[in-house]
């Protein structure tokens, strides 16, 4: 009775990787995405002016808030992740304090995975604290934990479907359905899975955070965050989120889910969040990013085959005590990783020397394909000591939940020949 | 009761109801800058709409410089689309409205905006002959269609190596 056609097949994710938001430039024919590279964007008259300011109609004001060269990355990453709307910003960091400065208010409480990235660990547990935002962090390896540990007030779940430094994979439908239990949004840093290992809106999440500084722009040589919405978040299904539906006293009274319906929450980021705090993504940036994203199932695709045969060299080796890589047999996290990473369990991870950090320390610094620098999803591989560097300001304690103690070597797999790293790896842990 | 299927309109049948159509009147039309449907409004006037107010309880005022009707029967020139900005269950007596003057207004669309949804008001507006869209906005079908959604940073799914026409362009 209804018309209900047939959607188009969706495209396939090499196609989205190469061509979401990108369409020629309706001026120049430009078919690569031009460097918007401006401050500002003529008004066509003072009424055109207006309706911009209001949020009645769409486009561009002040490049704090949207630039052309930006809003195809935020597409672009939107469309790979299977979202409604996305948001892009400086880096990661900034992409997670865009997301609680949209969610909470002072004093309000959202709950987050121990095994967290280091600097996240600091943000959400020192910083955010000063600001009154309290993150309780919790095991979530183990879904019964973020299950006793929920309360009224808890307005946000935050994890990493795959953590850093590694090896940890998480149950997402079971953190999702205890989301929806709660009417509280799952936000899932999928920064080391890539929407091209998983995508997370289809387990259930509501938002995805990216730092794109890694494998999304993937060459290591520029900073960016993205944060996107699933869409499917119902605001307004308990009082928990006035500032999405309740009229915003500063965007003169106007209610965000009630306007953009299921992109409300982006649209509030931006209008709101990114307004008013500023951390906004250069159009070079972005451009940078593009490019480097167009590549993105090419490279995951050799970073996983790459990490994979490493992390079974590494397991094999007389010197190496243990490896985290959730590829492997034996992980405690095989059976998630096949269920959330069939295509692979990601290239970064974690494994520890016999002999200790010494023994530890000789590797770092005797490696010589490998870079000894903090950060992760190069195309260069790369190695780190987490417990001195990534995961410093944390308590031994923290350090241990996070899987970065003492003996603790970070690898981030790089593209090189396999043959290469290998062999790098191998004269490293022979002067041990 | 299960929930129904969401609706699917490809974007052929949306460009080409917004290609065709002129003049909307906009049931449930709002003055206050704040509504959505005043967000609608002035867009899709900007567009080179022309959009009719229907709102019982302002009619014969004025919005956007256009005069508001008490309902689609006082419209005095022809109607090619009814864009309701009413509840799912107010739609159906507005569908019922359509129906009655479907030949006298010549109504060929009747569109449930964004979050409405309502199929028996659907079942009688198409045994009419009127084509019907529901749960959509016709500002961000628009926009969607013309890339502008785009600048947003919002997934329109439309993927050319063709420079993107507006529906109206």
């Amino acid at each position: 009775m209804n018309e209900t056609e047939k959607e188009p097949e969706p495209y396939g994710f090499a196609t989205l990787a190469v061509h979401a938001g990108a369409r020629p430039d309706p001026t120049t024919g430009a078919r690569s995405t031009p460097i918007f590279q401006t401050n500002a964007y003529v008004f066509q008259d003072a009424d055109h002016a207006a309706e911009l300011f209001n949020l009645q109609t769409f486009g561009f004001i002040y490049s704090r808030l949207t630039n052309p060269t930006v809003s195809v990355l935020e597409e672009r990453v939107c469309a790979l992740e299977n979202g409604r709307g996305a948001v892009a910003c400086a880096t990661g960091h900034a992409a997670q304090f865009l997301i609680a400065a949209t969610l909470l208010d002072v004093g309000d409480e959202f709950i987050a995975s121990n095994n967290l990235y280091g600097g996240s660990i600091t943000q959400f547990g020192v910083s955010f604290k000063k600001l009154g935002w309290n993150c309780n962090f919790v095991d979530m390896t183990d879904p019964d934990k973020l299950r006793a540990a929920m309360n009224d007030k808890i307005k946000f779940i935050f994890c990493e479907i795959l953590a850093n430094p590694g090896g940890v994979v998480l149950d997402l439908a079971a953190l999702a359905e205890i989301a929806k239990e709660w009417g509280v949004p799952l936000v899932v840093d999928n920064t080391l899975a890539t929407p091209y290992l998983c995508r997370p809106f289809d387990w259930g999440a509501d938002i995805v955070v990216h730092s794109a500084t890694k494998y999304i722009g993937g060459h290591g040589n520029t900073m960016a965050g993205v944060v996107a919405e699933s869409g499917r978040f119902d605001w307004y299904q308990s009082d928990k989120f006035p500032s999405m539906t309740q009229p915003d006293p500063a965007y003169h009274g106007l209610t965000f889910a009630e306007t953009f319906g299921d992109f409300g929450f982006s649209m509030k980021m931006r209008a709101v969040a990114l307004r008013d705090f500023g951390p906004t993504l250069s159009a070079q940036a972005a451009w940078n990013v593009l490019q480097g994203v167009e590549t993105l199932p090419l490279r995951m695709e050799r970073h996983c085959a790459n990490a994979q045969a490493v992390a079974e060299f590494l397991s094999e080796h007389p010197k190496v005590a243990w490896v985290s890589y959730a590829g492997l047999p034996d992980s405690p996290y095989h059976e998630l990783a096949n269920k959330y990473l069939p295509k692979g369990a990601g290239a970064v991870f974690t494994f520890g020397v016999k002999g200790g950090f010494a023994a530890g320390e000789t590797v770092v610094n005797t490696v010589d394909i490998f870079s000894h620098l903090a950060n992760v999803g190069d195309t260069r591989s790369l190695i780190i000591h987490p417990a001195s560097t990534t995961h410093r300001q944390l308590t031994p304690e923290q350090r241990d939940a996070a899987g970065a103690g003492e003996d603790v070597i970070r690898l981030s797999i790089g593209i090189e020949t396999l043959e290469d790293i290998i062999a790098d790896l191998d004269q490293a842990l022979a002067q041990t | 009761m299960s929930m129904p299927l969401p609706l699917r309109y490809s974007d052929a049948t949306l460009r080409g109801i917004l290609s065709e159509i002129r003049v909307m009147a906009m049931v449930g039309a709002s003055g206050d800058w704040k509504r959505p449907s005043f967000f609608a409004m002035k867009y899709l006037q900007r567009r080179g709409y022309r959009v009719i107010p229907i709102n019982p309880g302002r009619a014969g005022t004025e919005i956007l410089g256009e005069t508001v009707y008490a309902s689609l029967a006082d419209v005095p020139v022809p109607i090619d689309m009814v864009d309701v900005f009413r509840s799912s269950e107010a739609a159906l007596g507005v569908a019922e409205e359509a129906v009655a003057l479907v030949e006298e207004k010549q109504i060929k669309v009747l569109w449930l905006q964004l979050g409405i949804r309502n199929d028996a008001a659907a079942e009688i507006a198409q045994a009419a002959g009127i084509q019907v869209i529901m749960d959509r906005c016709p500002k961000i079908e628009f926009a969607r269609l013309s890339g502008e959604l785009s600048w947003s940073g919002i997934n329109t799914r439309i993927i050319t190596s063709k420079v993107l026409k507006a529906p109206r362009a």
